[in-house]
């Protein structure tokens, strides 16, 4: 469908997850909590915040992501997720990255499915787009990257009719349909139902460019009104509040794609699954998704940090029963989790892999399908193991 | 005037797509089929009239003769020709024709396709029967593809290529197949609210174009020389079709319009949009003296729900049923 979805998806997917990382991390750095790995400090948190930043709108990482291409499995975004996650001195355990990644979803979720327009999905973007110059004001040279890459949305974006802004919000749709993971602070401000679904309200005012409902006009061939009549809508509108800023800066108006987690205390970035689809479905990559998943791969920045730098491992979310099935005691966590460990340099290297593999499709299209096919596999294996 | 009956389960969710629900009633077999897209599947249910038996298929919209990818499907509809009924799916990839029952594929048009994605998405939309033999299909380069079908078998042709639009097509209705003489029978709309006015025959004839104003008609209906238009802006409009005279603007809903249906028999019209609601209107349409009536009859709101497909299930209107995005079943309201 659509094929002016991924800058948009990696804004706000990664704005989502730039507020869960700065709640988790405040979080730990409370006093009590001295395990192994030390405390948050303030400047690591900081750190953190501007290495993914920084490697969110890398300008190599945003042209890629501007072109005009599908949009691809959940498979794919978790894995370049991860990697953008993974591009600062924290490293996350598989169970925290699969919380992390169910948080963002069905924050994400809920923008799309609420924006009063589909064009309010740029102001969304906004929203987040100035979090992140918030979280990095302090460091000019990726402020500016943050600068240049809103410009570069600006212009691409505002070429878009509203049937290509709502054909955009189809297929992100179709992308999110069937999650309904339950979250806590959505739960807590009911903004979402027990079932999972989220509360879609049938009163308040109207979307820019929209009329209340409740009025029919009839006209003469001349084009006068020569009638007028009323009838209950049903729900309890209001006129609309205007529109927001669609600039570099500016009252976006819209609250959706804001930081939900500010007022919040760490239990409430808690998610419990509903039966439903799983965001990891084992169908094979297809071949352009391979090869979009190695570019990309290939155009993150391998970053600032020095190979030799310690990684400081943590778990986003210790109160989290499936985490602590796997870890025991909390205080112990550090030592006994799964941890992924990667160097720079072997992420570099796993990146060229990707894309000589990748590039070994073009004669065998027909193993992808098969699901004991071998190289599709190793394909998958290898990313499992990132 | 209406109360809700008893909803129809369906094998997966439907998708947020314009006009997706799309119903054949099959009286000699006492059967009502519906089918609702998902993603790059059709899910058809096929429901007896005594309500007691319900059989489900799935279509997906693989290419015959290409290995690997399927794609994403933008709508299915049935296709109700006097000599034979069709299920007409159009996606990413092109447009799939079947027998009514699923069953067996009979057409397959692949939509042409650039090497190197471009900066416009290229897909199939809006589906419509035409007079006696024709189907007619939209595509994303504002192109109506119109195919010649036979009264029986696979030799279906592409038989002409309407270009006037130059954004996407959204939805294209007709009238008057078989007996009925009509001056216009076919209206096409696409993204930015434009629509012309058709005659049917070995070449089409435009007989009128309706300028947009800048606002995405999704869903568009003909009913006896009127052309009913849903709106982005939740608007429904009135046009007399061959002249483009407005006749009423209603302000409907307080979100986007993704579907409009007609009662023919009836005068009853349906909408249904992003906001919840789903409307019942009555029109009353003398051609002859040029007056045009719009009132409002009922209200059903589908709680926490983006509706997005909405039709009646008969003639009269005497029934009607909904979809909504990530709803796995249909809801039924009958009168009461």
């Amino acid at each position: 469908m659509s094929v002016r979805t991924l800058p948009l998806v990696f804004i706000n997917l990664g704005g989502e997850m730039l507020y869960i990382l700065d709640q988790r991390l405040r979080a730990l750095n409370t006093p009590e909590d001295q395990s192994e790995t030390g405390v948050w400090s303030e400047r690591d948190r900081k750190r953190v915040l501007n290495d993914v930043v920084g490697t969110m709108f890398g300008k190599s990482f945003m042209d890629e992501l501007l072109k005009p291409q599908q949009l691809y499995s959940h498979r794919t975004m978790k894995t370049v997720l991860t990697r953008l996650a993974h591009s600062s001195i924290m490293r996350l355990n598989p169970a925290s990255m699969d919380r992390l990644y169910e948080l963002m979803i069905m924050a994400f979720k809920y923008q799309v499915l609420l924006s009063p327009r589909p064009r309010d999905l740029l102001l969304v973007s906004y929203n987040h787009l100035d979090a992140a110059r918030a979280f990095v004001r302090d460091t000019p040279a990726v402020l500016n990257q943050v600068d240049e890459t809103h410009r570069k949305i600006i212009e691409v974006y505002s070429r878009l009719s509203d049937g290509d802004f709502q054909l955009l919000r189809q297929t992100l749709l179709t992308f999110l349909q069937d999650v309904h993971t339950r979250v806590s602070v959505f739960l807590k401000n009911q903004i979402q139902n027990p079932s999972g679904r989220f509360v879609l309200m049938t009163s308040g005012p109207v979307p820019a460019g929209v009329d209340v409902p409740g009025l029919i006009r009839t006209f003469d061939p001349r084009g006068r009104e020569v009638g007028r009549s009323e009838f209950p809508p049903g729900g309890t509108y209001s006129g609309s509040v205007g529109e927001g800023s669609f600039e570099l800066s500016g009252d976006r108006v819209l609250r959706l794609g804001q930081n939900l987690y500010q007022a919040e205390r760490p239990e409430e970035t808690q998610t419990s699954r509903t039966p439903g689809a799983q965001l990891d479905r084992t169908n094979p990559l297809a071949k352009e998704e391979l090869n979009l998943l190695a570019r990309l791969m290939g155009c993150m920045k391998a970053g600032s940090v020095p190979a030799a730098a310690p990684r400081f491992r943590i778990s986003l979310f210790p109160s989290d029963p499936e985490e602590e099935e796997e870890g025991g005691a909390p205080a112990e966590q550090a030592a006994i989790f799964q941890v992924i460990n990667i160097q720079a340099v072997q992420d570099e290297e796993a990146a060229s892999a990707l894309a000589r593999i990748a590039g070994q499709f073009t004669d065998e299209e027909a193993e992808l399908e098969n699901p004991s096919g071998s190289k599709g596999d190793d394909l998958l294996a290898m990313m499992d193991d990132l | 005037m209406f109360h809700k009956e008893k909803s129809i389960q369906l094998k997966n969710s439907a998708s947020a797509l314009y006009n997706n629900l799309s119903v054949l009633r099959i009286a000699p077999r006492r059967l009502t089929y519906f089918t609702v897209v998902h993603a790059n599947v059709v899910n058809m249910v096929s429901t007896s009239w005594d309500g007691l038996n319900y059989s489900h298929r799935q279509l997906q919209s693989k290419e015959p003769n290409v290995a690997t990818s399927t794609s994403l499907i933008m709508q299915a509809a049935f296709c109700a020709l006097p000599s034979r009924d069709l299920l007409v799916v159009s996606s990413q990839k092109g447009i799939q024709m079947y027998e009514s029952d699923g069953s067996i594929m009979v057409y397959w048009h692949a939509l042409d396709t650039p090497e190197a994605p471009t900066a416009h998405a290229v897909f199939a939309r809006g589906i419509s029967a035409v007079s006696d033999n024709y189907v007619c299909v939209g595509v994303s380069s504002g192109a109506v593809l119109v195919f010649d079908v036979p009264s029986k078998g696979s030799n279906i042709t592409l038989s002409e290529v309407l270009e006037e639009h130059k954004e996407a097509i959204t939805d294209i209705a007709s009238e008057c197949s078989g007996s009925q003489e009509c001056l216009a029978n076919l209206v096409t709309a696409d993204d930015g609210g434009n629509m012309c006015v058709w005659k049917s025959g070995e070449e089409f004839q435009l007989l009128n174009k309706i300028p947009g104003l800048d606002m995405t008609c999704s869903s568009v209906k003909l009913w006896k020389g009127t052309v009913l238009a849903g709106y982005g802006t939740g608007q429904i409009r009135l046009y007399e079709a061959v002249t483009g005279i407005l006749h009423a603007e209603v302000n409907a809903h307080a979100r986007w319009i993704y579907s409009l249906d007609i009662a023919p028999f009836s005068g009853l019209l349906l909408s249904a949009a992003e906001d919840s609601f789903v409307r019942v209107w009555h029109l009353s349409i003398t051609p002859e003296t040029n007056s045009v009536e719009i009132a409002h009859l009922h209200n059903e709101c589908v709680t926490d729900t983006q509706i997005c497909g909405a039709k009646f299930c008969d003639g009269d209107g005497y029934a009607f049923a909904v979809t909504g995005y990530d709803l796995s079943e249909i809801i039924r309201y009958v009168q009461s």
